[in-house]
């Protein structure tokens, strides 16, 4: 019976081998993946950065290897650069921070509120700008903001004129451009939320507003971060936004852009100026310990 | 004015012929100090005869110098299909030919130095395109940004100048000064438009040489230390009052869209906007202007494409085709007794009037020899102003 059964089964060389070698196993498993993340991912930002510590012909502009710490002493030594980065920072915290306000209350009136027909407009509203391409969103910004544009048209009856191209339009492009990135993954995170527990808030007296605050606040913290990741990095990256509506604003982006023909090497080390901020704001992150739920 | 715009070329005149010996003893780069400009080329081979033409012919242009209007006509003459590319700033225009891509590029004059001095174009052999010939216009024939040691880099495209635009609405007196856009009492403050890039720095510097010539600037693109650190503070001092950094890109709407009535601009911009309102003027102080050439990559794949088709955009009608339209002044004088319209078109961008084209100082490079023949000086590089710009805007 036994040497018959074995006859009957069919050889899988792959199968078997893979299960006599764990390390193969691991190793058919990580290969793709590592090849992307290391050859293609890693690899690429590496030598972009590595290009930081290189000179450039004052002359032709080309890239010469070497060793010199001159172009991030040149970050902190002028006043311009530092002003820029402040100036970035606090545009991305801005946004961060917009984008959490309209968020929750959306959110939870999509998933609470709204019945199943208003919810799935309002979700193709939010998504809706995802649609579009990147630049036609800026250069829409840009036509409504102008000086003859559509707010200015609006706001004239009341005797106000809106702010024109500059900080705070840069402010507003960036709201709208990533607003979908903070209200999706906050309204997946209150649509979890279990409709009884509204109700027990509810029946202990808490009202619309404390409700928010104490049930579902702390409950939104995980997705209101991870939203934040997205929102908060990609302004501290943005300089189309500064080009198309920025009038004279200038972010780390326009800077990069500027140099990232003529001098890479200080692009490249321009470049380290975010990936610093994301660091420190991803280390605070982790302090709340609210990446543990992610 | 005119006096000291022909010092500029004399003066390059006398150091190429220093550089010309100056480099056969030491062969190095520039020597500072001993003999003023010298440019050390790499030595690149130039084409003796013509081929059989190849397939294709990969251009970098821009917008507007490659279409299919005239080059399909080049195809089927010659049978080189076009492949256009189009970019947005000479910065790219540099970058996209070291990736050996391309053929020819439509280089302005604030990219040819490099291109050249980097050995990414060859020189050329004139005796190969008849169509350059005596109908291209003087000022734009031997100019430092496409003939170097002797040799011709460039076949010459167009010509325009950066104008002074403005809302004639607004601005109801023809302005004929820059004042407008560089003084702090200007009535138009936060309603000026300034091109975004550090070439700009040259517009500062040619309102500085009128208004402050103590600082002794004779020539736009070779200032010192002191003479950009000026010129960075006249711009600092406008930073207040921009509306906008201009781009190509956004030029038109920050006119249209009320953000700009004043500010400088290309006659081709100030066109699109279709709107009649919007003027344009040379103020008296001179302006910056570019100067396109097409230049021949050092490994070009289809050099016998690319001659043919230097030839064939140098015959007036074609060189007309592709001036009208940019909007722009062509290079060869011929086009201009075509016809009326081709009269009225050279009229209006002073396409033949040298004594216009003495007033604008065409983009040419920063480098640290001074360009205007100092030697007692190190003048600042294109990288100097390019930080310098970051700090105009803060």
């Amino acid at each position: 019976m036994s040497t018959q059964s074995a006859l009957q089964r069919k050889p899988r060389p792959i199968s078997t081998a893979l299960y006599r070698h764990p390390k193969g196993r691991l190793a058919s498993l990580l290969t793709l993946p590592m090849t992307w993340l290391v050859g293609v991912y890693i690899l690429s930002l590496a030598i972009m950065l590595v290009t930081a510590f290189w000179t450039t012909d004052p002359f032709t502009s080309r890239v010469k290897p070497g060793f010199t710490l001159d172009n991030f002493a040149q970050l902190a030594t002028v006043p311009a650069y530092g002003m820029t980065a402040l100036r970035t920072l606090g545009i991305a915290l801005a946004v961060t921070l917009i984008c959490a306000a309209f968020s929750v209350p959306l959110a939870v009136f999509m998933s609470q509120v709204a019945g199943p027909k208003l919810r799935a407009v309002l979700a193709v509203l939010v998504t809706l700008p995802l649609w579009a391409g990147y630049l036609v969103k800026v250069i829409g910004m840009r036509l409504v903001w102008t000086e003859n544009g559509f707010f200015n048209w609006a706001l004239e009856p009341l005797g106000i004129s809106g702010p024109g191209f500059g900080v705070l339009t840069v402010t507003l492009t960036l709201v709208y451009l990533w607003f979908p990135y903070m209200a999706i993954p906050v309204y997946t995170a209150v649509a979890q939320i279990p409709p009884n527990l509204f109700d027990a808030s509810s029946d202990l007296g808490a009202r619309g507003f404390r409700t928010i605050r104490t049930v579902v606040a702390p409950l939104l913290m995980p997705s209101l971060i991870a939203g934040s990741i997205f929102t908060f990095s990609l302004s501290l990256g943005d300089y189309i936004s500064a080009m198309y509506v920025g009038g004279s604003t200038q972010m780390i982006g326009s800077i990069i852009a500027q140099n990232i023909n003529l001098n890479p090497p200080l692009a490249a080390a321009f470049s380290f100026v975010p990936i610093v901020l994301v660091i420190v704001y991803l280390g605070a992150v982790r302090r709340t310990g609210a990446l543990n739920n992610l | 004015m005119n006096k000291k715009l022909l010092a500029a070329p004399i003066a390059m005149a006398a150091a190429l012929g220093l550089a010309l010996t100056g480099c056969s003893t030491d062969g190095g780069t520039a020597a500072g100090g001993d003999g003023g400009l010298q440019i050390d080329v790499p030595d690149v081979p130039m084409m003796e005869k013509l081929g059989a033409n190849e397939k294709e012919l990969n251009i970098v242009a821009w917008s507007g110098f490659v279409e299919p209007a005239w080059a399909d006509k080049f195809t089927a003459d010659t049978g080189c299909v076009v492949n256009r590319k189009v970019a947005a700033t000479s910065d790219e225009m540099v970058q996209l030919m070291r990736t050996g891509e391309y053929d020819l590029v439509s280089a302005s004059g604030d990219a040819s130095l490099r291109l050249i001095v980097d050995g990414n174009v060859q020189p050329l052999n004139t005796e190969l395109i008849p169509n350059f010939g005596d109908d291209i216009v003087e000022g734009m024939k031997g100019q430092l940004y496409d003939t170097l040691n002797g040799n011709v880099y460039g076949i010459p495209i167009g010509r325009g100048a950066n104008i002074l635009e403005y809302n004639s609405e607004v601005v109801t007196e023809t302005p004929d000064s820059w004042s407008v856009v560089w003084e702090k009492d200007s009535p138009y403050a936060g309603k000026i438009a300034a091109y975004d890039s550090p070439i700009y720095i040259a517009d500062a510097a040619i309102y500085l040489m009128e208004h402050q010539p103590d600082l002794g600037i004779t020539n736009p693109y070779a200032l010192d230390q002191e003479q950009l650190k000026a010129a960075t503070e006249l711009l600092k001092q406008q930073n207040a009052m921009v509306s906008e950094y201009w781009s190509p890109a956004t030029n038109v709407t920050s006119f249209t869209g009320g953000n700009s009535v004043v500010g400088t601009s290309w006659e081709v911009l100030r066109k699109a906007t279709q709107d009649e309102k919007f003027k344009s003027v040379l103020p008296k102080e001179g302006a910056t202007g570019w100067s396109d050439a097409w230049m021949l990559a050092t490994d070009s794949k289809s050099p016998n494409c690319a001659y043919a088709w230097m030839d064939y955009t140098s015959a007036p009608d074609v060189n007309g085709a592709i001036a009208m339209n940019f909007g722009m002044g062509p290079a060869n004088g011929a086009f201009c007794e075509l016809s009326d319209e081709a009269k009225a078109h050279c009229d209006y961008f002073n396409a033949t009037d040298e004594e216009y084209y003495k007033q604008v100082w065409f983009w040419t490079t920063p480098i640290d020899q001074c360009l205007d023949g100092r030697t007692d000086v190190k003048c600042t590089n294109y990288q100097d102003w390019t930080n310098a710009w970051a700090t105009v805007k803060g």
